[in-house]
Parts: structure tokens; C-alpha cells; sequence
């Protein structure tokens, strides 16, 4: 195992085309802790995701990964230290599962018995049936496709894993198997992790800590019993409570 | 005049040395050309010149001349009206001294008069001629309701239609641009009225046309001359011997004969130029007739055919694919590189063949070239659109999970485009063999050969041996396509959507 390692985000700005997508001061996920980012559409989860990856370049700021600035030169090492799913998967289409979970252990010259062997391990930790991965991605049901995802993120072993509202798509049932799953993988494996997800139930059964986001800032991180019990704006409140929990949560707290 | 240096450099470069003893005649797309280049090469032959061959069906004054001075072709036999108007750009008669002179300074020579005069003229049908009392061209002036279709070559020149509609005050209402063979199909169903033809053509006795008496003295003399390349007094001397038989001896009578035995009587090229060189030469025997081995030339031009279709998109692949890619790098790249293909495909096919005799003389090399110009944008074009089109979070997914720049574009752009780019080669290659039936017209060969035959010989049947296989090979190409699909593109990419 490589040594744990956390994001750091200072001063980080990106606009488009003049709007201001994203404006975070600073935020910082410890090494081995999961953090999830919630919000509405548009308030800059996406965008904080994709320039943490490197896809984005900050218009200001620095994002750190692993003790290491992400800049052009570094970003390629970085992305290889980083596991990202998206929401549908990201899986090629032209490419078997398991081809999908190998290609960049290829691209980067690990050798077949390597590859064979880290596949298994891969397995069995996500018990997914050994038959899926001769398929492709049009093959497999969308819950599959996640796990395939989950896999191909999980191949190189990296320090940080990035998913990028991973579940959105698939239906309830699936979900929430889905949901449990991906919180054993987290806990059996201890890796940096950062969810998106604007699911605030998915995000506070996923993550011990949860960070609210509008318009482009950070407005409140804590524990879901923190935002809902000592709101810093009356917009986490309205946020919680059009998920409807505000009366679980309060059963919880009683 | 310094890119005119250029090009020239550049042509003497592309253009292979001749060798020693090795001839090649040339002559145009049409039966008199042909009868003629036939003769001289079998009198060369007779003659002892080693090498001799016979590039038939050049299409038109320019391409052939642009041979005979980039030394593609060695001779061929032009009208002395012609070389005024089309070579020499003058505008009044000029002796054939005169005219020798000026072409001395491009290394060529002008023969003694070859012994007949094939002018221009303008023909109706006896109908035609009955209905209207038609009997000169100043008579045409009295029914301007007239239709004229004319060939393409004798609308454009001065000494064509619009010297002579100037010369005798003509206004004709309708004048339509019309293939010479299709002229006279135009003319017997009636849809056209007047056309233009030749003085020997074997037509005006087989449909019955009426010649129009140019009675104001408008057409040039048209006397057929042999033009040569002056080098050959040196390099083969023998050739020049034939060509000194071959003047003087063919007049009117004699040529509309070798026309018409091969026009309307169905003989070979090689037959009613064997039946001229005898009446020439009085009392040479005939040789045996060669045996027309259909199957087999339609083998040999078939393959032929192929090869000039699959180098050319072998080509157009090989740089295509990689400029479809340039293009998608910078939007500045991309958009030159498009227009610049797409410029490429609206140059006429025809012209652009004219343009590269200069460089490349005639041959397989020009006709490869035009093809692989031709087959470019499709490929190029549906490279690019391939590469941009791949859904952005895929793209961007392959950036992110760490892949090598190298491995983007190999392991998952090219491949998740790769139908598109199949289709691309596709369209170039189908394109592509209707194309090359063109090919024949700069003495090329391929399946345009004995359509472009068929056409000026009105023989269906010999159409029909280029067309029917033409087709087939399209329809074959298709197919062999979708047999190259199941490898080039990845089997993910053909499996049918799942839904969910």
C-alpha cells in the first residue's frame, strides 16, 4: 500500500466565460477520511471535482494532492495516484470490461501476471462475477457498469479516489446496493475519498462528513446532525428540508 | 514567371528520362486520332524501333500537347487549325514554316501535311435540310429557332461557334454544349438540330447528314499534320523515317474509308490501320487480323482499374487519417486543413488532370494522384468529425484516469472513431472507382478504356464491357468493406444498444 494521502484546495477560482463557477477559500480532505460534496445543480461540485482531477485548469489557486501541487507537469503523475468515476460509469465502449479495468496498467507497462493478479484481488473485493469482465459495457446492466468503474478507479491502488455522483443514474433498489457496497469498499480500504452526490441521505449514509455547496462556495462542512442542528445559512436548512429528512433527522436527534 | 520555372523543374524531375529506343505515340479520344498513332507505331515497328507504344484516348488538344512537350509522348497527329488556335494562340492562318519555327523553340517539329483536310463543318439531317431549305451557314441565319448542340471544344475556341456566329451574324436562340458521340444520337431523335462535326467523319454518310456549305469562307484549314518531338532525330531516327512515310499519302477518300471501317464496320483500331498502311505503301500484306480477346482485356483492364483505386486510397489513408487528426488539435489546423480538402474535391475532374500533365506527364502517375486528391476529404473529414464527436465525458474520462497522450489517441479515440473513418474510406473508395474511369483520358487505362472506346465507336456492347464491371467492382467493394469493418472496428462498437 502507497502512503495515505489527502487533497488540500486553497484559494481556488474558476469562471466561465465571466460567471464565477466555483470560488472555495480553502478545503482540506484528510488523508483516509470521505467527504461528501453536496448541493444543487450548478453550485460547483462538478467543477471543484474536475479541477482536483486536473481536466480544469484554476482560473487562481492551487489544489495539492498528496503533498504534490497539481501543475502540467505533475498532472499526469497525480492522476494515475487518483481513481475518478462518473456518473454513467466513463466506461469505453469499444473496450470489455476487462480490457476497460486493464488499460491503464497497460498504458503504463505493468506486465500480464501483474495485471491478471491485481484483477483478482479486484474481484473479490467488489464480488463481481468473473464472467462480466469478457463483456462490454452495452453488455452489462447499470448497476454492473458502477461496479466496473469502481473497479477500473481501483486499479492502480491509488491514494484518492474521485467519484462524481456515481449512482445518480441507476434506479432506488440498485442503489441503495450499491450505496452499501461502495461504503464496505471504503471502510475495508481506507482510501481518500471525495462523493459528489446531490443525494443528502446517499451523502451522509456514504461519508462521515458532508460539505454543502451553493453557487460556487463552500457554505457549511460537519456531520449531517451539524447542519441540520446549528445551520450556518438558512439555505442548508432549506436544502435539508426539501430532501425531506428534516423530520427523520430530528427523530434521530431526539 | 518564376513559379512557371518551377513547375517546369519540377516537371523535367517527375517526368522519367525517355529511354533510348523506346517511342511512345499519343493521340486523342476520338477514331481518326486513334487510326492514324496505330499506323505510324505499326509502320515504327516494321521499321525496326525497339519499344513502341501506343497511348490512346488522351483527352483533348491540351492533354496531349502538355505529353508531347513534357516528353510523355513522342508524336501524335494534330490539325495545323488547331495548333494556330489552341497551341500557338494566333489569330490569322500562318504558313507551315512559320509555324515550324515556333514550335522549334519548345523542341518540337511539324510534319509535311499528312494529306488530308479535316475541317470543321456543321451538319443537319436531310430532314432538317428538306423542312428548312438549309443548304449554307448563312441560310442558319434566317432560322434562329434553330437548336445547335455543339461539342464543348468547338464552343469554347474563337475558330469555333463564336468567331463563326460573329463572322456570319447568327443569333441562334439555343446552343447547348454536347458530347460528340452523344451529338448524333441529339441529332437523329431530333432534340438537337445542328451540330458540329468533322469533314471526314464516317457519320455524315452513314445517318445521311447534310453538310452545310461554309459559303463565306469562315473555317481554317484543318490539314493534318504529324507534330513530333525534335530530340528523336537523335534518339531514334528510325521514327522519324514512318513519320515521312505516313505524309502525304492519306487524303480525304482514304481517311473517311479508315474511319468508317472502323466506325460503321466494326473493325479493330489495329485492323483499319493495318488496311491504311496498305494502301499507302501499295502491295505490303495485310497482316492477320489480331483475335479481340474480350474476357481477357476485361481482366487486364479490370485489374488495372483496381490497382489505380487501391494505391490511391491506400495513400489517401495513410495521410488522410493522420490529417484528420492534425485538424482536431487547433482550431486554426482544422479549419485550413478542411477547406483545403474540400477546395481539392470541387476542381473539376478534367481539369484537374490537365493541370498535372505538366508535372507528372501522362500515365498512371497523374491519374493516381487526381484519385488520392479525390479521395481525401471524405477521409480527412470523417476523421475529424469521428475524433470530435466522441461523447465529452468519455474523452475527458480518458484523460483523467491517467492515460498517456499516446494512449488516448490509439487506445480509445481512434478506435470509439473508427466507424466514422471506415465509412470516410468507404465513400473514397466507391467514389473512387467511378472516378478512375477517367483515368483512361490521360492514357492510364482501367475500365474508362473501352467505355471512352464504346462512346466514340457508338458500340454498346463495348460500353457495356467497362460499365458492368465498373458497377460490379463498386458493389464488390462495398462489400469487402463490411468484411474490413469486422476488423477495423471494435466489436463493442457494432453490438446493438442495451437499454437501461
Amino acid at each position: 500500500m502507497s502512503d495515505a494521502a489527502g487533497i488540500e484546495i486553497e484559494d481556488l477560482r474558476k469562471s466561465y466565460d465571466g460567471t464565477l463557477a466555483l470560488d472555495v477559500d480553502r478545503l482540506a480532505v484528510e488523508p483516509r477520511a470521505t467527504l461528501a460534496l453536496i448541493g444543487p445543480s450548478g453550485c460547483g461540485k462538478s467543477t471543484l471535482l474536475r479541477l482536483i482531477v486536473g481536466l480544469l485548469a484554476p482560473d487562481r489557486g492551487l489544489v495539492t494532492v498528496a503533498g504534490t501541487r497539481m501543475e502540467p507537469t505533475t498532472r499526469r503523475r497525480l492522476q494515475l495516484r487518483m481513481g475518478y468515476v462518473i456518473q454513467e460509469g466513463g466506461l469505453f465502449p469499444h473496450l470489455t470490461a476487462g480490457d476497460n479495468i486493464a488499460l491503464v496498467a497497460q498504458d503504463t507497462g505493468w506486465e500480464r501476471g501483474k495485471i491478471a493478479a491485481r484483477v483478482e484481488e479486484l474481484l473479490e473485493l467488489t464480488q463481481i462475477p468473473r464472467a462480466l469482465l469478457s463483456r462490454y459495457p452495452t453488455q452489462l446492466s447499470g448497476g454492473q457498469r458502477q461496479r466496473v468503474a469502481l473497479m477500473r478507479a481501483l486499479m492502480m491502488d491509488p491514494d484518492v479516489l474521485l467519484l462524481d455522483e456515481p449512482l445518480t443514474a441507476l434506479d432506488p433498489m440498485i442503489r441503495s446496493d450499491l450505496q452499501r457496497e461502495l461504503r464496505r469498499v471504503f471502510e475495508r480500504l481506507r482510501k481518500t475519498v471525495l462523493f459528489v452526490t446531490h443525494d443528502i441521505a446517499e451523502a451522509a449514509y456514504i461519508a462521515g462528513e458532508l460539505a454543502i455547496m451553493r453557487a460556487g462556495k463552500v457554505l457549511q462542512r460537519g456531520s449531517l446532525r451539524d447542519l441540520i442542528r446549528n445551520p450556518a445559512d438558512p439555505f442548508v436548512t432549506e436544502f435539508i428540508r426539501a430532501q425531506r429528512l428534516l423530520d427523520v433527522a430530528d427523530l434521530a436527534a431526539n | 514567371m518564376r513559379s512557371h520555372a518551377l513547375l517546369a523543374v519540377l516537371g523535367l524531375l517527375l517526368v522519367a528520362a525517355p529511354a533510348a529506343g523506346r517511342v511512345t505515340v499519343g493521340s486523342k479520344a476520338f477514331p481518326e486520332s486513334w487510326i492514324l498513332s496505330e499506323s505510324l507505331a505499326e509502320e515504327m515497328r516494321a521499321l525496326g524501333v525497339g519499344e513502341i507504344e501506343h497511348r490512346s484516348n488522351l483527352g483533348g488538344t491540351e492533354i496531349v500537347y502538355q505529353a508531347l512537350r513534357s516528353g510523355s509522348v513522342d508524336a501524335y497527329p494534330e490539325y495545323t487549325g488547331t495548333i494556330l488556335e489552341v497551341i500557338l494562340h494566333v489569330p490569322r492562318p500562318i504558313a507551315l514554316a512559320e509555324m515550324r519555327t515556333a514550335l522549334a523553340k519548345e523542341g518540337l517539329g511539324v510534319s509535311e501535311p499528312i494529306g488530308f483536310n479535316d475541317s470543321y463543318a456543321l451538319a443537319v439531317t436531310r430532314a432538317v435540310h428538306e423542312r428548312y431549305a438549309l443548304r449554307t451557314i448563312s441560310d442558319l441565319g434566317r432560322h434562329p429557332e434553330l437548336k445547335l448542340g455543339l461539342t464543348h471544344e468547338f464552343m469554347g475556341r474563337s475558330d469555333g461557334y463564336p468567331g463563326l456566329a460573329g463572322h456570319y451574324g447568327l443569333r441562334m436562340k439555343h446552343v447547348l454544349g454536347i458530347q460528340h458521340e452523344l451529338a448524333y444520337t441529339a441529332l437523329a431523335s431530333g432534340r438537337i438540330d445542328v451540330t458540329d462535326i468533322y469533314t471526314t467523319d464516317a457519320q455524315i454518310e452513314r445517318l445521311g447528314l447534310y453538310v452545310l456549305e461554309d459559303d463565306r469562307g469562315f473555317f481554317p484549314r484543318y490539314d493534318a499534320v504529324w507534330l513530333y518531338r525534335l530530340d528523336l532525330t537523335t534518339r531514334e531516327p528510325r521514327a522519324l523515317e514512318a513519320i515521312r512515310v505516313l505524309t502525304g499519302k492519306v487524303d480525304e477518300a482514304r481517311m473517311i474509308r479508315a474511319n468508317a471501317r472502323v466506325v460503321l464496320g466494326g473493325q479493330t483500331f489495329r485492323q483499319s490501320a493495318d488496311s491504311l498502311l496498305t494502301e499507302v505503301l501499295e502491295g505490303v500484306p495485310s497482316r492477320k487480323p489480331a483475335q479481340a480477346d474480350v474476357a481477357g482485356s476485361i481482366l487486364r483492364n479490370t485489374g488495372q482499374h483496381l490497382k489505380l483505386v487501391v494505391l490511391s486510397l491506400l495513400v489517401a489513408v495513410l495521410i488522410g487519417v493522420p490529417l484528420g487528426v492534425i485538424a482536431t488539435r487547433s482550431p486554426l489546423f482544422g479549419s485550413a486543413i478542411l477547406s483545403l480538402t474540400g477546395l481539392l474535391q470541387t476542381i473539376p475532374s478534367l481539369a484537374l488532370l490537365a493541370l498535372l500533365i505538366p508535372l507528372f506527364g501522362i500515365g498512371i502517375a497523374p491519374a493516381l494522384i487526381a484519385l488520392f486528391l479525390y479521395s481525401l476529404l471524405p477521409i480527412v473529414r470523417n476523421t475529424y468529425v469521428g475524433l470530435t464527436t466522441i461523447p465529452i465525458p468519455l474523452a475527458e474520462a480518458a484523460e483523467a484516469i491517467g492515460l498517456s497522450p499516446r494512449a488516448q489517441l490509439f487506445r480509445v479515440r481512434l478506435p470509439m472513431a473508427s466507424p466514422a473513418i471506415m465509412a470516410g474510406i468507404k465513400t473514397s473508395a466507391v467514389i473512387n472507382v467511378g472516378t478512375a474511369t477517367l483515368a483512361a483520358l490521360i492514357g492510364a487505362g482501367g475500365l474508362g478504356e473501352p467505355i471512352l472506346s464504346g462512346i466514340q465507336l457508338r458500340q454498346n456492347s463495348l460500353i457495356l464491357q467497362g460499365a458492368i464491371p465498373a458497377a460490379a467492382l463498386a458493389v464488390l467493394v462495398q462489400r469487402a468493406f463490411d468484411l474490413i469493418d469486422l476488423v477495423a472496428v471494435p466489436k463493442g462498437l457494432r453490438l446493438p444498444r442495451s437499454k437501461g
